[in-house]
């Protein structure tokens, strides 16, 4: 490029073909390193929560009382509560597997970070879940969570009690946040390109 | 620190041999993979879905605790009547070190007011046509507050020793000057065991509710809900925020937050709930920053799991050429 | 399943059965991501 482009589209888009050319994002070919299947976690989180997703917008479509009193909406509450159960299992996984090879390095510490985050968020995401349940359990959850978040305040605006509030933070706000750092990690992943193997790289603190 | 210029992937692999490996074919098979390990399980194992309690079936189940309970909402001892923010001005279950105590900085915002609320007003609406009740109402009302003290005591004590009839769902009480409150809360009783009072409790303000706060504390107030939950070991003691009803797997992610109530000096506290979310902020900003925290970020070096994620030879020289070919590294 | 769950009491500890099988298992399967070998996705014939 000799000249800077003066339309903003023309430099937003060239700033995207910088950062994340179109070669990058959807490669064919990895690091040969990319040989175990501790690499797989990821992949399969994702999967998991794409079913999450799936099977909750049908739950929420049917509303919140439809898996009660219905043999398919049951069925439907089950799909979600094991998705979320493999969703945990392979995000932890994921977890382990990244530390054990300290993903971080080589200026990838903000791709750990946003995985943090998405670890923390879905827990906001399962404990409104399980307040959203309209049953024994979630009346109990509620009656006790309530006293940790009163605690530090949070209970003059977070009402756990609140069925509606919880609810709506649920179906909505929470896959929102979810989705999208999500979106960033991968997108982050796959800007810098998988971390090279410990002995190839810069020690510590990179 | 020396300045950090961007690298390209095509810098940062210089010299890494690379193979094939086909991502959304990867995606594709996890999908369907995982797909058929959900359906499996949904249809063998099913969900968890024990049927929520009502009022009514507290009344009905353990009618001396719910009127006990109701007792209590009255004379000011139940959890939620001297609770403090965010639901009133009292300060019983506020916690804090010191001055720290965002709980009280942030005041009231669910007001609720236990005695009215769950006791009072009910029971003026089932006054209406009932004259006994009314009168015992305004027995109550217009007496001073070291008399109404006087009943309250006198029948929570008596309500330590009070029999059940379960077939009729009412209770004794011994003989003692109790003044209105029998009929009071023998009609608060019918009006619970009828069903009365879980539809009066919600719609107390309007027509649409999804706020379940107000039947939820006066539950919460009694034995009833915590006995059915001890049962089911979900309580705080029993690391229950790791357990699900039934037999199905719970959120096994939440076993370090629960831990920290299981021991000193959180066990017991009345102020663990404060104590064990500083804690878990402290542990998560941890988690979070383990790239910057020395010692932590050093442990996959010391524990070498990496020596078997990277166990991969590069390629032999006859297959695919590396993308930017630079002399092969000493193999590790 | 809707029957209460065993638990596993050492000391302390006090887990559900159906949750230890599930952190077992995780443990289980990290433990053979590490050691089974790995055949590439999209590869002709896979490791070569």
């Amino acid at each position: 490029m000799s000249s800077v482009p003066s339309s903003w589209t023309a430099r937003a888009r060239d700033y995207l073909d910088r950062r994340l050319p179109s070669s990058n994002l959807l490669p064919e070919r990895q690091p040969y390193y990319v040989g175990s299947w501790v690499y797989v976690f990821g992949v399969v989180t994702i999967a998991a929560l794409f079913w999450v997703i799936l099977s909750g917008i049908v739950l929420a479509f049917f509303g919140p009382q439809w898996w009660h009193v219905t043999a398919v909406g049951r069925f439907f509450n089950s799909l979600h509560f094991w998705s979320v159960q493999m969703f945990f299992v392979f995000m932890v996984l994921h977890l382990w597997g990244q530390y054990f090879a300290a993903g971080w390095r080589d200026g990838r510490a903000g791709t750990w970070m946003v995985g943090v985050v998405i670890f923390l968020i879905s827990i906001v995401a399962a404990f409104t879940g399980y307040l959203s349940q309209e049953n024994f359990d979630a009346q109990w959850i509620a009656v006790n969570a309530k006293d940790a978040m009163n605690s530090v305040g949070a209970g003059a605006f977070f009402n756990v009690l609140n069925f509606g509030q919880m609810y709506g933070i649920h179906v909505m706000l929470v896959p929102i946040a979810v989705l999208a750092l999500v979106g960033l990690h991968i997108v982050m992943v796959r800007m810098k390109g998988v971390v090279k193997p410990i002995d190839r790289s810069a020690k510590v603190g990179k | 620190m020396k300045a950090r210029v961007r690298q390209t992937q095509e810098e940062y692999y210089r010299g890494v041999p690379t193979v094939p490996y086909d991502l959304v074919k990867e995606l594709a098979i996890a999908l369907v993979a995982t797909l058929a390990l959900i359906v499996v399980l949904a249809a063998v194992l099913s969900s968890p879905d024990v049927k929520s309690e009502t009022v009514q079936s507290w009344a009905a189940s353990d009618p001396v605790d719910f009127v006990t309970t109701a007792t209590g909402e009255l004379s000011g001892s139940t959890v939620s009547s001297q609770y403090g923010p965010p639901y009133n001005a009292g300060s019983a279950s506020v916690q804090g070190y010191g001055f720290f105590s965002p709980q009280a900085w942030f005041g009231v915002h669910q007001a609720v007011d236990s005695p009215n609320d769950f006791v009072l007003n009910p029971l003026k609406i089932a006054a209406t046509g009932n004259p006994d009740l009314a009168g015992a109402l305004d027995t109550y009302n217009k007496a001073d507050d070291k008399t109404r003290q006087g009943w309250l005591d006198a029948y929570s004590k008596g309500l330590k020793d009070a029999q059940a009839d379960p077939s009729t769902g009412s209770f004794t009480v011994a003989q003692g000057d109790y003044g209105p409150l029998p009929v009071m809360m023998n009609s608060l009783l019918k009006q619970a065991q009828a069903g009365g009072l879980d539809g009066l409790l919600l719609s107390q303000g309007g027509f649409y509710q999804t706020d379940y706060t107000r039947p939820l504390l006066f539950m919460g107030d009694g034995g009833y809900l915590a006995g059915l939950a001890e049962g089911q070991k979900l309580t705080g003691s029993q690391w229950g925020m790791m357990n699900e009803t039934g037999s199905y797997p719970g959120q096994t992610w939440l076993w370090l937050y629960t831990f920290w109530y299981q021991v000193p000096p959180f066990a017991g506290s009345s102020n663990a709930d404060l104590g064990v979310v500083l804690m878990m902020t402290i542990l998560s900003l941890g988690l979070l920053l383990i790239p910057f925290i020395p010692g932590l970020r050093d442990i996959p070096y010391w524990i070498p799991v990496y020596k078997l994620i990277w166990r991969t030879l590069p390629p032999t020289a006859g297959s695919q050429p590396p993308v930017h070919p630079e002399p092969e590294p000493a193999p590790r | 399943m809707d029957s209460p769950a065993g638990y596993l009491h050492l000391g302390i500890v006090l887990i559900s059965y159906p949750n230890l099988i599930v952190i077992g298992g995780m443990v289980v399967l990290f433990a053979i991501a590490l050691i089974a070998p790995f055949h590439g996705v999209g590869t002709k014939e896979g490791r070569r």
